[in-house]
């Protein structure tokens, strides 16, 4: 078979197709037709069968070459086709080297290149040379670029146990960014994903150090600053080349299905507030009234104490006007006199027994008292 | 061949040949890999193998010469790798079920025995390890109480369960970074449910504690301003009580027979004609 295709492409009059003839090229069909064997005697196919026979490429290239001379060489003048060609591959090879040795490096950007996998240094911002292409391989990594992730990822809730033993649910976000491109790229297997679950561990593990209240509250901030403390001690004992930009819990609340007992205690505490402004608002008004009250006492006393008689009379007369003048009266001359008198318009009111109505007396005791002092 | 060399096909084909040849004895080892050379099956050395602290662009990694057909290149991870552990549930010693789910890192760092253990199959140290650590997670926390896995005893716990399972992996030629446990959580159902009802009922009593303050607050507030209140009287009345009961006894009447706006009359006074009041009025008539 290799002999016979050899004698092919040296184009050998006694082979079965004639390869060099540009008429038998442009029509596949024939070789098959014409292969006594029955299979595919087409020469590409003939690499394929030569390599596996154990020298790989030898016979099918040397024919490669021979059909490419042959139909190019048939085609083109014989002169015309080297500097054409010439031309054609160094324009590539141009190209190749332009865009493959050349590097634009972003200020954002480190460039780390591998020169045949091996680490060979890092380009920094501006344009770098580096050997061309399957040699060095330049890897961007971006390294002012914050990137960062949210837990729970899409929505739903993340329990996480508090150290007294009760669940919240917490969501956060991680800012993080590389800091060693070449710690990123080399160390760790799954950079983000083990980001991910440090994140994830360390936030539990600081949650289970306080109690739910003091998760719900006052101590998100620390929360916060511990984590990022935490992942970072631990990212850094992976070599991960990364730097945790900061961890910001979004919401840390009750579990929904004990919202409702939540509730209740800040509607527990809006009452207890309430029931104390009532009592400041009375106690105020107590105090303020007291207050009202002990003035107008003082002006009174320091004017009684100018003229203490006058002031007694002036008084007690102005007040028995004020009564007087504003009530019925009736004036009984003699002491024994009945005093059930059934006056005209008298009415009965009040607490009067057996049709008695209330006989007031005023009683003159405090003059009396104030005269004789 | 001279004819050859002159056609740039010729040349082009030159370098397929070069390439070829290149591509069966040279190797790329990449930095994050290390290489077992295993000539004729039998393993003859490692390339690029990983030591601690140690740079990049040393000289393992980059191109690897061997031998064609003779010798092969297995290419080994040399990254920290993970281990997920499945969710397991976890019995405490005071009998509460929790889901725990934990992983591990780990990086191979003998790839010989890694290459005689699992095949050079990375996949097979992580498959190997997996149930490994399951158990040594089972093991270790099912010693502790509930309350203990919430602390920071778990820092011990997890350096535990990290050794027991380096114990392990050394035979695969891997070496444990750390074992961390992810997340621990109360199964779902009867026991959430139940947690869930604790902390419901926490709440209440906080609720009715605050109510129950809030409303004992209020009182004192109250008595406390009464008694303010009493003591300003006290003061200012207290300088002289006997011109005090006059006055208020004033007031009083005023209150209770001449009410301001209120309409004149109701009250039916009968009066003595010897009374105080009409001390001047009778007696200057006499």
């Amino acid at each position: 078979m290799i002999e016979d295709l050899a004698r092919r492409g040296r184009g050998d009059p006694r082979a079965p197709a004639r390869l060099g003839d540009p008429a038998s090229l442009s029509n596949g069909q024939r070789w098959g037709d014409d292969d006594p064997e029955g299979g595919k005697s087409n020469p590409w196919s003939g690499n394929g069968r030569g390599g596996r026979r154990g020298r790989p490429g030898q016979p099918s290239l040397e024919e490669l070459i021979r059909l490419g001379r042959g139909r190019f060489g048939g085609r083109l003048p014989g002169g015309g086709a080297r500097p054409i060609w010439g031309y054609a591959l160094a324009a590539f090879v141009l190209l190749w080297l332009l865009t493959t040795s050349f590097h634009q490096i972003d200020p954002q950007e480190r460039g780390v290149i591998t020169r045949f996998g091996r680490y060979q240094g890092t380009l920094g911002p501006g344009v770098g040379l580096t050997m061309p292409a399957p040699v060095d391989v330049v890897t961007r990594v971006n390294v002012d670029q914050i990137a960062s992730f949210d837990v729970p990822g899409s929505g739903g809730q993340n329990l996480v146990l508090t150290g007294d033993q009760n669940i919240i649910d917490l969501a956060y976000s991680v800012r993080w960014s590389v800091r060693d491109p070449e710690l990123y790229l080399f160390e760790l297997a799954q950079p983000e994903d083990t980001i991910r679950e440090v994140a994830e561990s360390a936030m539990r593990e600081e949650v289970s150090r306080v109690t739910l209240d003091e998760a719900i509250g006052p101590m998100r901030s620390q929360i916060e600053s511990r984590v990022a403390a935490r992942m970072q001690a631990l990212l850094d004992r992976y070599r991960a080349g990364v730097t945790i930009e900061g961890v910001a819990i979004k919401q840390a609340d009750p579990p929904e299905a004990v919202n409702d007992a939540f509730k209740e205690v800040s509607a527990a505490q809006q009452q207890a507030q309430s029931f104390l402004n009532n009592a400041r608002a009375y106690s105020e008004q107590v105090e303020a009234s007291a207050s009202a009250a002990a003035a107008a006492f003082d002006k009174v006393y320091d004017a009684y104490r100018l003229a203490p008689e006058v002031t007694r009379k002036r008084m007690y007369y102005e007040t028995m006007e004020a009564v007087l003048a504003r009530n019925d009266k009736v004036i009984v001359d003699t002491p024994g006199s009945p005093t059930v008198l059934p006056l005209p318009g008298l009415k009965p009111r009040g607490r009067a027994v057996d049709g008695e109505p209330p006989t007031i007396t005023v009683a003159p005791a405090p003059v009396t008292r104030g005269g004789g002092q | 061949m001279t004819r050859l060399l002159r056609n740039p096909i010729g040349w082009a084909g030159l370098l397929i040949v070069v390439v070829l040849a290149c591509a069966s004895t040279l190797s790329i080892i990449p930095e994050t890999s290390q290489a077992l050379v295993v000539r004729m099956g039998k393993p003859d050395r490692v390339v690029n193998r990983y030591r601690p602290g140690q740079g990049f662009g040393g000289d393992g990694a980059g191109l690897l010469a061997h031998i064609p057909l003779v010798e092969q290149v297995v290419v080994i991870d040399k990254r920290v790798r993970d281990i997920d552990m499945e969710r397991q549930p976890v019995l405490s010693t005071d009998q509460l079920r929790l889901e725990v789910d934990a992983f591990a890192r780990y990086r191979i760092t003998d790839p010989l025995r890694m290459y005689l253990a699992a095949r050079g199959d990375e996949r097979r140290v992580g498959e190997a390890l997996k149930p490994i650590l399951g158990s040594a997670l089972r093991n270790e926390l099912g010693r502790r109480p509930f309350a203990a896995l919430l602390t920071p005893e778990r820092d011990t716990a997890m350096r535990n369960i990290r050794d027991a399972l380096n114990r392990i992996a050394a035979q695969y030629g891997a070496q444990i970074v750390d074992v961390r446990i992810n997340r621990a959580e109360l199964p779902d159902g009867t026991p959430l449910d139940s947690a869930f009802e604790r902390m419901r009922s926490a709440r209440r009593q906080q609720a009715m504690t605050i109510r129950a303050e809030g409303m004992k607050q209020a009182a004192i507030l109250r008595g406390q301003a009464d008694a303010d209140a009493s003591r300003i009287y006290a003061d200012a009345f207290g300088k002289d009580p006997d011109f005090y009961d006059f006055y208020r006894s004033m007031q009083s009447y005023r209150a209770a027979f001449a009410p301001d706006g209120e309409n004149i009359g109701g009250t039916t006074l009968v009066l003595s004609p010897n009374s105080a009041y009409f001390r001047n009025f009778i007696n200057k008539g006499k």
